[in-house]
């Protein structure tokens, strides 16, 4: 005797895998990202046309460089969450799970290049 | 399948020739503008790596962004950024099932466009003020 409930036995084996994490994952980044949209617009708008040295050093205090990294995050998920809606509609077999992959892989190497570029500004500047 | 009434029938929209209403053209610019926003975002990314990779690296990204064609692709995706914003509130309440009404929808569509392009005037004039 098996001691599972029968929803149990079944949870998850639907056509889809799985139920609502992926929209409210969107929800949940969209909602983030409205309060992060302004924030960063004025910090790049800030930093456009600084020099090198003056750029690394804004980049690397907490407050540019927390909303830039942020931003960049959960844009990017957000961006990967959402690319993957739009290859489910247009593409089928092979093709869909190939996009999927290319666009997971690119959306972490996006976040993967921010987080590098930020963090070594903010050890330059403990430097300094 | 021969006697199928083909008369009286309600059409599929065939997009060449159906009309969209504001509301699906509105809906579509949503997704169009969230992917075209990858190109401000690589810019902005490849800008950062190269700040921090060599002064020439840098030159060359910073070359770039202060271009007219950089300038160009910002401004371009400082208005994706605000649309798909405000398109994504709007999204935020449809799901809730707030303001699906046709009457709704259209006005909702005619505040999500004006609002962009005010949002991203504002958003110029102080980036050349400031």
């Amino acid at each position: 005797m098996r001691y599972i409930t029968p929803r149990k036995a079944a949870a998850g084996l639907g056509a889809a895998h799985s139920g609502t994490q992926h929209h409210w994952a969107m929800t949940v980044s969209a909602c983030a990202l409205i309060l992060l949209t302004p924030a960063f617009l004025m910090v790049i708008g800030t930093a456009i046309g600084l020099p090198r040295d003056a750029l690394v050093g804004y980049f690397g205090r907490p407050y540019p460089g927390l909303v830039t990294a942020l931003f960049v995050i959960v844009g990017m998920i957000h961006f990967i969450k959402g690319t993957r809606i739009m290859i489910e509609d247009y593409l089928q077999g092979t093709a869909r799970k190939g996009a999927i992959i290319i666009s997971i892989i690119f959306g972490w190497g996006v976040i993967a290049a921010a987080v590098f570029a930020l963090a070594k500004m903010a050890f330059i500047n403990i430097a300094i | 399948m021969a006697d199928v009434n083909r008369g009286n029938r309600p059409l599929s929209p065939h997009l060449q020739v159906y009309k969209l209403p504001l509301a699906a053209v509105t809906s579509i610019l949503t997704r169009i503008t969230g992917h075209a926003l990858v190109a401000g975002i690589l810019l902005i990314v490849w800008w950062l790596v190269g700040a921090v990779s060599g002064p020439r690296a840098f030159a060359a990204a910073d070359w770039v962004v202060r271009s007219w064609l950089g300038f160009l692709i910002l401004t371009g995706s400082a208005w994706a950024l605000w649309y798909h914003a405000l398109a994504g509130i709007r999204h935020l309440f449809y799901d809730a099932g707030i303001g699906l009404g046709i009457e709704e929808s259209r006005k909702s569509s005619m505040a999500i466009i004006v609002g962009s392009v005010v949002l991203t005037l504002i958003s110029l004039i102080l980036f050349f003020i400031l």
